[in-house]
């Protein structure tokens, strides 16, 4: 009974996953402890969706690799899934146009719950009875999940950089949909969100949860530790490790790639006003 | 690696329950070992403590060595060993050192998946090392946990190799303590870049508070503590209020 009126999220990251790291997969974790904690949610879903290469970030390799070592990390995951629809973009697409191709996604998949054909893999038909085991409990079908953007505590304080987000954008993000803000060790999320106006305005969309646990796993760390040769064992799944392996990914030549490229976001915006 | 001394990790604690920061000292340890130019790392040991210990919380060996185990399953060169756990009483560090070492002259290990040292290679005798976090060396100025010949022996005959975990400053516990400085070159520090205070203690706490600590420790490991239950609120209860057990053995007079 207490089910029914707990609201269903979604949870919906952004990011380079270059590669993906523990610390990435236990923020899945530990925002969906925090959300159902609070008794009013419950966390059916979460989606990775890795960058495009449109990104140009200094290191990113290529798309199709990053996708796969996030699809082979959350292989034993029953609720975080990997989506490529934001990587296969020709031009990088700002985060609010994520969120929205996201949440319409989940509107027209709640309009066509019943046909069965949407099902298109295991892990699918798993999340998705997660989501259904949950509506059949309410029968009032409140309508489809609410969508929230779970970040770090970097992202919050990237709100701040100039020319890197249109101030619409942070507006649409924040206001409408809501931020699920995971702190690490250092980070004050509360100090940026009342350092800023909008974020101030929308707090109570903004979820801040502490990571008591320091884990500071950065894929930074990671790529830097492959490059000499020093082991990365522990701090990603097995298979990940295994798939950088097998190809090489990180090595001296990768890191220089987009070396003094001006990053997608900066070139948009900084050509805007001008 | 040709003319370089076999060198052999063991790490002794709790391991309860074993956590992917416990596998990550080996790893660092080891990268650091082989970066000296003087050592190969030829094999790791995982030496959970026995029950005699009687640490709060602490739960059956049986399961702590169970856990480790499957938690090592996929690597190649750590291993678990259970002689310290089936002794009937607790036993001193430097005595499970001893085991070991012993083991290791007469190439008598049962558990081992070692490189043995003909097919390295390294060369001349092996050396057993004992495997730590800085926590670790913190203890070492903890009146009445340790025996200054013990930690002499386990320092100056043995040898340590720290690693640093975020906060504690190994270098400054080392100049502190005489004992310590005097075997300076027997303590290898290893310095962790990344912040990771992933602890036992914390993955228990989110156990009983039913929170997720998937990406922690293993899949499979999480996978044995559901099937058995095993960490509780009753649990944590267990041997609360008794004395650690390296107290009561090696000052029996005070009592």
């Amino acid at each position: 009974m207490a089910l029914q009126q707990k609201t269903k999220v979604v949870l919906l990251a952004c990011g380079s996953f270059n590669p993906v790291t523990n610390m990435h997969l236990r923020m899945f974790e530990l925002a969906r402890d925090h959300l159902e904690d609070t008794g009013k949610y419950r966390v059916v879903r979460g989606i990775i969706s890795p960058v495009g290469d449109a990104y140009k970030k200094k290191g990113l390799i290529e798309a199709c690799h990053r996708v796969e070592m996030a699809k082979q990390a959350t292989e034993n995951s029953s609720w975080i899934t990997v989506d490529d629809w934001e990587s296969q973009q020709a031009e990088w697409v700002e985060t609010a146009k994520v969120v929205r191709h996201h949440h319409s996604e989940l509107l027209s998949a709640e309009q066509n719950v019943d046909e069965a054909d949407t099902v298109k893999t295991v892990k699918r038909r798993r999340v998705e009875e997660n989501e259904d085991a949950c509506s059949s409990a309410d029968h009032n079908r409140p309508g489809a999940p609410e969508l929230k953007l779970l970040c770090g505590a970097d992202v919050l304080e990237s709100f701040s950089v100039p020319n890197l987000w249109k101030p619409e954008d942070i507006e649409e993000i924040v206001g409408r949909y809501g931020l699920v803000c995971v702190t690490r060790g250092g980070c004050d999320a509360e100090k940026f969100v009342n350092q800023s106006d909008v974020l101030f305005q929308h707090r109570k969309n903004i979820h801040i949860v502490r990571e008591w646990v320091t884990n500071d796993i950065s894929a930074t760390h990671v790529r830097r530790s492959l490059r000499r040769g020093r082991s990365v064992r522990y701090l990603l799944p097995d298979r990940v490790l295994d798939y950088i392996q097998d190809r090489c990914l990180y090595s001296a030549e990768s890191e220089k790639k987009y070396t003094d490229v001006i990053l997608a976001p900066f070139q948009r915006y900084t050509k805007n006003t001008e | 690696m040709a003319g370089r001394i076999p060198l052999i990790l063991l790490a002794c604690g709790s391991f309860n329950p074993i956590t992917y920061q416990h596998m990550r000292l080996f790893e660092l340890a080891r990268d650091h070992m082989h970066q000296t130019g003087l050592y190969q790392v030829v094999g790791g040991i995982v030496s959970p403590v026995g029950d005699e210990y009687a640490k709060q919380g602490l739960v059956s060996s049986q399961h702590r060595l169970a856990m480790a185990r499957l938690a090592l399953q996929s690597s190649d060169w750590v291993t678990v060993d259970d002689w310290e756990s089936r002794q009937a009483d607790w036993t001193e560090t430097v005595v499970t050192m001893r085991y070991h070492h012993n083991c290791m002259v007469e190439k008598c290990w049962p558990s081992t998946k070692a490189t043995p040292p003909e097919q390295t290679l390294a060369s001349g005798p092996s050396q057993l090392k004992l495997l730590c976090g800085a926590d670790f060396l913190e203890t070492f100025k903890v009146p009445g946990l340790w025996a200054d010949e013990h930690i002499e022996e386990v320092v100056g005959r043995f040898g340590l190799v720290c690693v640093s975990r975020g906060g504690l400053q190994p270098e400054r516990t080392v100049h502190e303590c005489d004992l310590l400085h005097k075997h300076k070159r027997n303590i290898f520090l290893v310095r962790e870049w990344i912040r990771n205070e992933i602890s036992a203690t914390e993955v228990r706490r989110a156990l009983r508070r039913g929170l997720s600590v998937k990406f922690l420790i293993p899949d499979n490991v999480i996978d044995y503590i559901r099937e058995h239950n095993l960490y509780t609120p009753t649990s944590e209860l267990k041997n609360k209020n008794i004395k650690l057990r390296p107290f009561t053995k090696q000052q029996p007079v005070l009592d």
